[in-house]
């Protein structure tokens, strides 16, 4: 292989910049779509296992269509096709005056990508708990709104755990998918610098350790978190 | 708004067909060659000697955490230098295709043989079969069983993946869609079309996969 490697080139700036610049854009979009995806998951598992005939049907359309789109195609939608569909007066603001065009459809493509899979991770945790708990949440005196919220989604949430964080693991990686629209990421960046200084491979072994790092410290947090308030504990209280 | 433009995908018809061959070609080259190499990293996991098993283990968990658009770029600019040559994009992804997809593969296979009792594994053996017999004639029938509407569902998503080619300029379905969208000038018919016709297939592949599942189960 006829190739002279130069690692010091990355400390030198301005690629040493570029590269914490493209961390803290992949941060920054991970963590916007991630939000995003637990407030619209939650939202529509739990629609999707009531009762009801009508929540369910649209939590079920959302799921459906959003897994089964390619998420490139789902950014590409919402970056170039909505603006165009949307009403005059929307289109315009979002083509004139929204901040941050690219970042903001970067999260919102993702997130409601990650938010159906999130959904379907919550459906399953609230139907693992037993939708059983229900009846006797009523008995109680409890709302069915209530009873969602004090009862199915905690224990539901406690029981998925480690779905969950496969699921913001895929969201983190999945935020590389914005380059496609023009935002210098961690994948761009490397990218970027390839471009400029013909070193790829030490940007790009860069960017894999980086995005190593990064899933390491973001398995450590949900451990953590799963410790202090996951089912595990629960289970190992039990077992004592 | 009024000015839809539909005839565009009639005009541009055989160049999206090819597009779609394509992502068929990758979809196949990654899963038969992902299935081949992510059942040789499972065996490699399981055995018993840390200098085997480490590495496999090492190699999965890195495709596992890095976005497949890297590992595209990586082979993208690896593979020539490797060979010494210019190869084209298409032979870089495929390796990339196969090399990233394995890791998944092989964390399926790996769980669905794990899924065989052990007990079934000590009777083999103790009826004098070899360990490879054991894994031929005992393990894998079963295992195979219990793990093809994961290996499905897993091809949905490799199918999916596919449009990522897009960042190495690789025509696939959705990267003719957008060279005709950008050449037309015609963004909203092409990425809805590329949008409709993925869900369109991977819809009932999964609405197919579960029914098998359901089918089977009952």
């Amino acid at each position: 292989m006829n190739y002279t490697w130069d690692w010091g080139i990355l400390l030198k700036e301005p690629y040493w910049g570029w590269l914490w610049s493209g961390l803290g854009w992949t941060l920054l979009i991970s963590l916007g779509s991630w939000t995003l995806a637990l407030v619209v998951g939650i939202a529509a598992g739990v629609a999707r296992s009531m009762p009801a005939r009508f929540l369910p049907a649209i939590a079920s359309v959302y799921i459906q269509v959003f897994r089964n789109v390619p998420p490139l195609v789902q950014l590409f939608l919402w970056y170039f096709v909505f603006p165009e569909i949307a009403p005059e007066s929307v289109g315009l603001w979002i083509k004139r005056e929204l901040p941050q065009p690219e970042f903001v459809t970067a999260i919102v493509g993702i997130g409601l990508f990650a938010g159906a899979r999130v959904a379907e991770q919550v459906r399953a945790g609230v139907a693992a708990v037993g939708l059983h708990l229900m009846p006797a949440a009523l008995a109680t005196g409890l709302r069915p709104l209530q009873a969602y919220r004090l009862i199915m989604l905690p224990l539901g949430l406690r029981a998925i755990f480690g779905p969950l964080t496969s699921e913001l693991l895929i969201t983190v990686k999945m935020s590389s998918i914005s380059l496609t629209i023009g935002m210098l990421e961690l994948t761009a960046q490397s990218r970027h610098i390839e471009n400029y200084t013909f070193h790829g491979l030490e940007s790009f072994a860069v960017a894999t350790v980086v995005y190593l790092l990064v899933g390491l410290a973001v398995t450590a947090l949900m451990r953590a978190l799963d410790r202090r308030f996951g089912a595990t504990r629960y289970r190992r209280e039990a077992a004592t | 708004m009024s000015d839809f433009d539909w005839g565009v995908i009639a005009r541009s018809w055989p160049f999206l067909a090819e597009g779609m061959a394509l992502s068929a070609l990758l979809v196949a080259v990654a899963t038969a060659g992902g299935l081949v190499l992510g059942f040789g990293l499972a065996l490699m996991r399981r055995s018993r000697h840390a200098l085997v098993a480490a590495p496999a283990t090492a190699y999965v968990t890195v495709m596992r955490t890095v976005p497949l658009i890297l590992v595209l770029f990586w082979f993208y600019f690896l593979v020539p230098l490797v060979i010494g040559r210019p190869v084209g994009s298409l032979a870089s992804a495929l390796i990339a295709f196969v090399l990233f997809e394995a890791a998944f593969y092989c964390e399926i296979i790996r769980s669905a043989i794990g899924s065989v009792r052990a007990g079934q594994t000590e009777a083999a053996l103790a009826t004098g079969m070899k360990r490879w017999q054991v894994m031929r004639y005992v393990v894998l029938p079963q295992g195979l069983k219990a793990m093809t509407p994961l290996l499905l569902n897993q091809v949905i998503i490799v199918f999916q993946d596919t449009s990522l080619v897009y960042v190495v300029a690789l025509r696939d379905f959705m990267t003719t869609a957008s060279v005709v969208a950008s050449r037309d000038g015609r963004p909203t018919e092409m990425y809805t079309l590329v949008a409709v016709v993925y869900l369109a297939i991977c819809f009932s592949l999964a609405k197919a996969v579960e029914h098998y599942t359901r089918a089977r189960a009952a």
